[in-house]
């Protein structure tokens, strides 16, 4: 160590202790304490007089478990996340491949409108659609009756208001995947085109042996990161459905608020935000494996 | 030839794409635009017969959006900013001063980046309620002000700042803060840019924490404001429109002003991850 090393740890631990603080107080320490809260009966008659509080091991889970409601919210996150990310990523990879073709002009614009609707906000824009869904006066159901396609009540069918809520976050999500793709396709190098063209690959054969082989590790950047964030859906179906019809779109994080901040049942809440915890480290558990034996 | 239709078709396509990506936002426009009942009508109109701005006004004068709007700016403005600070002098640390305990410290700061927000929120909810903070604005501030995201953000791009840089001012005498203030600072302004445009736009979009923080009306921002409105408002369509242009356009101005270095952000997010 250079001499001045004991300065500079000083000053280090010194520039460093705001943000561990902030960090370790207001993140770290509350998921421990969720996890503890989890543990306990902490109701609404507990918020006045936290000396009511009572240790009560994994009733909140055993509860929760026996719980309907739980299994309908853990079945439409997983809906939503399985069909609405993969949708998005592939959306997002034709539309990289298209902005970034040799031939495409005005790249930059198309990449701008393709990629503007993330920058929005979630809130605003889901009232947008709530009335573009609308089953009387809504424009898709205009635009489909002009196809001769009969008109749908998106929101108020349980059948398809999942579906619409995907239509919404595919929409707002693709070109931030896109964004990454394209910057995976400007790192091959030319040089595999060119011995590709060589051999005599035409553009299906260079796409599907150059190109898409030498995204892969992008496929799997993007596809776990949309899927960790289509697990946190919560203001879609707040705004367009209220977790309705028939809890037809209750989402996880939507279940939690209500159990939480509605109902004021907080042990029983962050026993819902530990399984959705679970379940976003167990995907990122299977993409760290998957790349170890991609690059092994 | 051949390729002069491949070119045709593709513009086709990409034309296509870019008018069903913009739609949504522009009937926004157009149809918070329009006299009382007329997006309501059937068939459906696409364009206003006579434009007019009642809508905005009447946001303003009856339904008290510029107090939120005022809100967001507060919240989504002091969080940037103080999320820059605290962010950028840890971000600066852990790349290039010397202490026991660094990887450490860095791996568990990355392992953090796994657990979504919402696990904290409960806690973190009767936390600032014991601390007095509900309901206020450094409150919904709290979690913005400094990230592991952030942090992380900065120690990559300080990574590449040369240490013959930080050595010459070393020699000179110079102090540890200042060398941070007056040689780091200057060279990493295009990633604290990069960091401040993804700290508004997150605090300014941002919908369940001041949701579960701001309890009353007075202090909501405008995402907060909007979700409840467009309950009791179902029906005034146009002037839900209206409001939420209001609560995109600043979001949407931002961007388009700072893409090139919203876009650079993203990319340096992706290649290390």
């Amino acid at each position: 160590m250079m001499p001045g090393g004991r300065t500079q740890a000083r000053a280090a631990w010194l520039f460093l202790t705001p943000a561990l603080i902030f960090i370790g107080v207001f993140f770290f320490l509350p998921v421990i304490a969720g996890l503890a809260l989890s543990l306990t009966n902490f109701d609404i008659y507990a918020i006045g007089h936290p000396e009511n509080v009572q240790f009560a091991g994994l009733a909140n889970y055993r509860a929760m478990v026996h719980t309907d409601l739980f299994w309908t919210a853990l079945e439409n996150t997983l809906y939503f996340a399985f069909v609405g990310a993969p949708l998005s990523v592939l959306v997002a990879l034709g539309a990289a491949l298209l902005v970034n073709s040799r031939l495409t002009r005005w790249p930059a614009f198309f990449r701008t409108a393709y990629f503007a609707p993330f920058v929005t906000t979630l809130v605003a824009v889901a009232v947008v659609w709530k009335y573009l869904y609308h089953p009387r006066y809504g424009l898709l159901d205009a635009g489909l009756a002009a196809l001769g396609v009969h008109p749908v009540d998106w929101l108020g069918d349980p059948r398809w208001a999942m579906p619409a809520i995907i239509l919404v976050a595919v929409w707002r999500s693709f070109g931030y995947n896109m964004l990454i793709f394209i910057a995976g396709l400007q790192r091959i190098p030319a040089e595999l085109y060119e011995a590709a063209e060589l051999d005599g690959a035409g553009s299906w054969a260079r796409l599907r042996h150059v190109t898409l082989p030498q995204l892969a590790p992008t496929f799997l950047f993007v596809g776990v990161i949309t899927a960790i964030g289509f697990f946190q859906l919560f203001a879609e179906p707040y705004v367009m459905t209220g977790g309705g019809p028939l809890k037809s779109t209750l989402s996880m994080v939507l279940y939690m608020y209500e159990e939480g901040f509605r109902w004021w049942r907080l042990g029983s809440a962050a026993a819902i935000a530990f399984s959705l915890f679970v379940l976003v480290l167990a995907i990122t558990l299977i993409q760290l494996r998957l790349e170890r034996e991609r690059t092994s | 030839m051949r390729r002069r239709w491949a070119s045709v078709a593709l513009h086709a396509v990409l034309v296509v794409g870019a008018a069903l990506s913009l739609f949504p936002l522009l009937w926004m426009v157009s149809g918070s635009l329009m006299s009382t009942g007329e997006a309501n009508s059937f068939p459906p109109r696409l364009l206003p017969h006579h434009a007019t701005l009642a809508h905005y006004a009447a946001l303003f004068t009856q339904l008290d959006v510029g107090r939120y709007f005022l809100n967001s700016v507060i919240v989504a403005g002091f969080a940037t900013a103080v999320s820059l600070f605290i962010n950028s002098l840890a971000g600066y640390a852990l790349a290039k001063l010397e202490f026991r305990g660094r990887e450490r410290l860095f791996r568990i700061l990355v392992a953090g980046l796994v657990i979504p927000a919402q696990v904290a929120m409960l806690p973190l909810f009767l936390l600032l309620r014991s601390l007095g903070l509900v309901n206020t604005y450094l409150g919904a501030m709290i979690p913005a002000m400094a990230t592991i995201f952030g942090v992380f953000l900065i120690r990559q791009y300080v990574l590449s700042v040369p240490d013959d840089l930080l050595d010459a001012a070393r020699m000179d005498g110079a102090s540890e803060f200042r060398i941070y203030w007056s040689v780091v600072l200057p060279v990493i302004r295009p990633i604290l840019a990069t960091l401040a445009i993804f700290t508004f736009l997150s605090t300014w979009n941002d919908f369940l924490w001041p949701l579960v923080i701001l309890s009353d009306n007075a202090k909501y921002t405008l995402p907060v404001a909007l979700a409840g409105l467009s309950g009791e408002h179902v029906q005034d369509t146009e002037l839900m429109l209206a409001g939420s242009v209001v609560t995109v356009l600043p979001v949407l101005a931002v961007f388009i002003g700072l893409q090139r270095f919203y876009v650079a952000g993203i990319l340096a997010g992706s290649t290390k991850g």
